[in-house]
């Protein structure tokens, strides 16, 4: 594949292994702990599984694998909203595969579906949509999850369904934003991440200054990385280039697919839609200002939580969870006393075992071999 | 987050629904190209070049310029690093005169 | 739902029209509860639908069993072989097969992985009421020309059908039994360090090729699965590898699962290079779309299968000889290494876990 395989390289990727361990020799004189790199997105935290990258790299790199997988950090009262909304009778509930499994205090939509909900796995809101054309006398709601990517696809269906005038097809609005989440790690006082690996996809759709406050503000750091694995060892060698340098700058690797300006349609159809909540709660991470969006009262009609009495009930993550010092980077996933006991992948706790993409549950299914699994 | 794969566009699905057909690896899909479609233009124009796609949207066009660019600096990256093994196995096995 | 159902897919190969001169008329265009009450229209269901199809030599009187002659059985190995399977696929017709060519198959290589030559196959089937009587029809022939092409009869049988809602459209299941050849002695705990893994083909086509005509995906693609009888191509194999010690057809759950099992049951270490993964390219992107691992997905006509190691090349020449295995493969060696565990050498060297899936593999999207 085009664009894909250039950038899994074995020899490429050998050249990039060897550079990074020249440059780690030099910065580990002196230092008397580990590297912390945060991987923001989740997709780098599974690439990063996937193709066993961090058994490549120096002792001295430590990824810790930050908040960027939005079914991870989906809070359960959220998951009972969706649940309630799809036992109602005439309701086609529909959802990307990865929120099925996602578990809310009142089980997850894979359960509902057993139970009787009619719950869909789409692989796009367009097809969503769709289904509400072909099923008039149905209401179909989706389940809007997701960084900045996947904004513009719902708030363009949504348009869509304003101008066709679809008016049984709703959205359930989830998404977050990355950026006040990224300011409230960085404003934790025990914050000890020395440097960041950015959202590539987010990127190409905010671009790239949205960023400089990290680097002008806390010093650190970030360079914008494409998914394939020999993007994140260049983008890895970005980062500690800097650091040797002594620089914290933003860079883009992954500038075949983001522009510094990021997607002015998408954006334009993201600001038509949608406007910021005055708080949104993070699995783990507690309540975060101004990390959600919701839709405008202009496109009320296809607002599901306006349309749907949803319980928006607040629930509790269990108290022996330790997600939150794992999404932060101060304790490992194996250092938590439920992992691969009590939390699993097949009865997930907490967040992060949640998704594949979630560090737990990547560190439970792909075993890092560096790791408590080793 | 935010699975997005490259994909050619191959045909115009529905240009009054700003439709195209994208091709990955064989395997095709309808997509919206409003994010990538440039205003006023015929849609027809963007038949042959490479989008980012997710969950159904292309995203971004991919530059192939900037693509050639990183490959070149990761090329370049390659023949130091070839050069240095060279000159260490010099060294360790200094040819004898 | 009669209207919904998928129109049956005309096979690839036509079939040889079945051997019935004077064929029952049924009159009936969907199948009711009627045809599962055990009287005349049972009887006529089944004479139209099924012993039109299964049987060849003309109809004998219906018995309630199949009868078999021990010692013609006696003479082909030395222990009976005995499966069952239950087949529910949806769709029903999907690119590459049905559910009666599944299920067929399906049966038959769960006897040949064990060794055994398949001798014969029962046929169950649920029915849900209202579905077209030629939907069924169809299934029949597809199973028939399968049974048929592999050599294997379809001695008996049974049909119920069930009120709407009750199942859905039609449920399959196959019982097969087979002989053992005298002197093979193949098993999942069997596997020793150093022994080769093999695969006959291509992987993932299957699970790709349903997941796609499903049509919630709004993919085109033209994967079709792989649905093969691989008792031919297990007869050459064993034949030139007879050392062999394990061979599973990688059905649920892909390579990957099967390698999981293995690595259990004979306390072993398995490892396995990702480079050397035969994966059709269109597969690739179907799983690069929708965040799918192709050893994941689930096969109808490969197999997994465990040589010692100077069996290897002469096993891997067997299965590129045959038709069913031109694609076959090299994929890793058993160790003593993380006794119980799979592990994948990835494109750069780098290792990971392959585990044992937990529930179905869903599309990872966002």
């Amino acid at each position: 594949m085009r664009y894909v395989d250039e950038f899994r390289d074995p020899a490429l990727a050998a050249a990039l292994v060897k550079e990074i361990g020249a440059v780690c020799g030099r910065l580990e004189r002196g230092r008397d702990r580990p590297l912390s790199i945060m991987e923001v997105c989740g997709g780098h935290t599974h690439a990063i599984f996937r193709y066993g990258l961090e058994g490549l790299l120096p002792d001295l790199v430590e990824f810790v694998h930050g908040p960027g997988c939005p079914v991870c950090v989906l809070p359960m009262g959220r998951v009972d909203d969706c649940v309630a909304i799809a036992e109602q009778p005439h309701v086609i509930f529909t959802t990307f595969g990865d929120a099925m499994r996602v578990p809310g205090a009142r089980g997850s939509l894979l359960q509902a579906k057993a139970e009787g909900a009619d719950v869909r796995m789409v692989y796009s809101p367009l097809d969503a949509l769709e289904l509400a054309r072909k099923n008039p006398d149905r209401e179909v709601v989706f389940f809007g999850l997701g960084f900045e990517t996947t904004m513009p696809s719902t708030a363009l269906t949504v348009l869509r369904a304003a101008r066709g005038n679809v008016r049984n097809f709703s959205l359930f609005c989830n998404h977050i934003t990355i950026i006040p989440t990224l300011r409230a790690l960085l404003e934790q006082p025990d914050f000890g991440i020395d440097g960041f690996i950015g959202p590539g996809h987010v990127s190409m759709v905010i671009g790239t200054a949205p960023y400089l406050f990290i680097a002008e503000e806390f010093k650190k750091p970030l360079v914008v990385a494409g998914f394939e694995p020999i993007d994140l060892l260049q983008s890895l060698l970005m980062v500690l280039k800097q650091m040797e340098a002594g620089r914290a700058q933003i860079e883009n690797q992954y500038a075949r697919v983001v522009p510094d300006a990021g997607n002015p349609a998408a954006l334009k159809a993201v600001a038509e839609v949608y406007e910021p909540r005055a708080t949104f709660e993070w699995r783990g991470l507690g309540s975060i200002a101004g990390s959600g969006v919701q839709l405008r009262p202009a496109y009320a009609a296809f607002d599901a939580e306006r349309r749907f009495a949803v319980p928006d009930v607040k629930v509790a993550d269990p108290s022996s969870c330790r997600c939150g010092a794992v999404l932060t980077g101060s304790e490992k996933p194996w250092a938590c006393p439920e992992f691969g006991t009590g939390c699993t992948p097949e009865t997930p706790l907490g967040a992060l075992m949640v998704s594949s993409e979630g560090a737990c549950a990547a560190y439970y299914q792909y075993g890092g071999l560096r790791g408590a699994a080793a | 987050m935010c699975l997005g794969i490259p994909g050619q566009i191959v045909a115009v699905a529905d240009a009054d629904a700003m439709l195209c057909t994208v091709d990955v690896s064989g395997v095709r899909r309808a997509v919206d190209v409003v994010c990538v479609a440039e205003p006023g233009r015929p849609l027809a124009e963007l038949i042959g070049a490479w989008v980012l796609v997710h969950v159904g949207f292309a995203m971004s066009r991919i530059d192939e310029e900037e693509a050639a660019a990183t490959l070149k600096v990761l090329t370049e990256i390659g023949e130091a690093e070839a050069e240095m093994a060279a000159l260490r196995l010099g060294l360790d096995h200094p040819a004898t005169p | 739902m009669t209207t919904d159902t998928a129109a049956p897919r005309a096979p690839r190969a036509p079939l040889p029209a079945p051997a019935a001169p004077a064929r029952p008329k049924l009159a009936a265009k969907t199948v009711t509860l009627a045809h599962g009450g055990g009287g005349s229209a049972m009887r006529d269901l089944i004479d139209a639908v099924f012993l039109s199809a299964f049987s060849d030599e003309g109809r004998a009187a219906p018995e309630d069993q199949a009868r078999f002659d021990l010692a013609a059985l006696a003479s082909k190995g030395d222990r009976l072989a005995f499966t069952t399977d239950g087949f529910v696929v949806d769709p029903l017709f999907f690119p590459g097969g049905d559910i009666g060519t599944l299920a067929v198959c399906g049966t038959i290589n769960d006897l040949a992985v064990g060794g055994a030559v398949p001798v014969a196959l029962s046929c169950a089937v649920i029915v849900e009421e209202g579905l077209p009587v030629e939907v069924l029809a169809q299934v029949a022939r597809s199973m028939a020309e399968a049974a048929r092409a592999a050599g294997v009869s379809i001695a008996t049988g049974d049909t119920k059908v069930v009120p709407r809602g009750a199942c859905d459209k039609l449920f399959v299941t196959t019982t097969g039994i087979g002989v053992v050849r005298a002197g093979l002695d193949v098993g999942i705990a069997k596997a020793r360090p150093g022994d080769v893994v093999l695969v006959n083909g291509l992987l993932g086509d299957h699970g790709a090729a349903i997941l796609n005509a499903r049509g919630d995906l709004a993919l085109e693609t033209a994967i079709e699965s792989d649905c093969a009888a691989l008792h031919g191509l297990i007869a050459d194999l064993v034949a030139a590898a007879p050392g062999i010690r394990m061979m599973r057809d990688a059905t649920r759950g892909g390579v990957a699962s099967v390698l999981n099992e293995l690595a259990e049951a004979s306390r072993v270490g398995i490892l396995i290079r990702e480079l050397d993964l035969p994966i059709r390219p269109e597969v690739t992107g179907f799983c690069e779309i929708l965040g799918l691992d192709p050893l994941y997905l689930a096969n109808e006509g490969k197999l997994v299968a465990v040589v010692p190691p100077e069996e290897a090349e002469p096993a891997l020449a067997a299965l590129r000889a045959h038709p069913l295995g031109r694609a076959a493969a090299v994929i890793g060696r058993v160790t003593d290494v993380r006794p119980g565990r799979v592990v994948m050498e990835t494109r750069f060297g780098g290792a990971r876990v392959v585990d044992m899936l937990v529930g179905d593999q869903l599309p990872r999207i966002c």
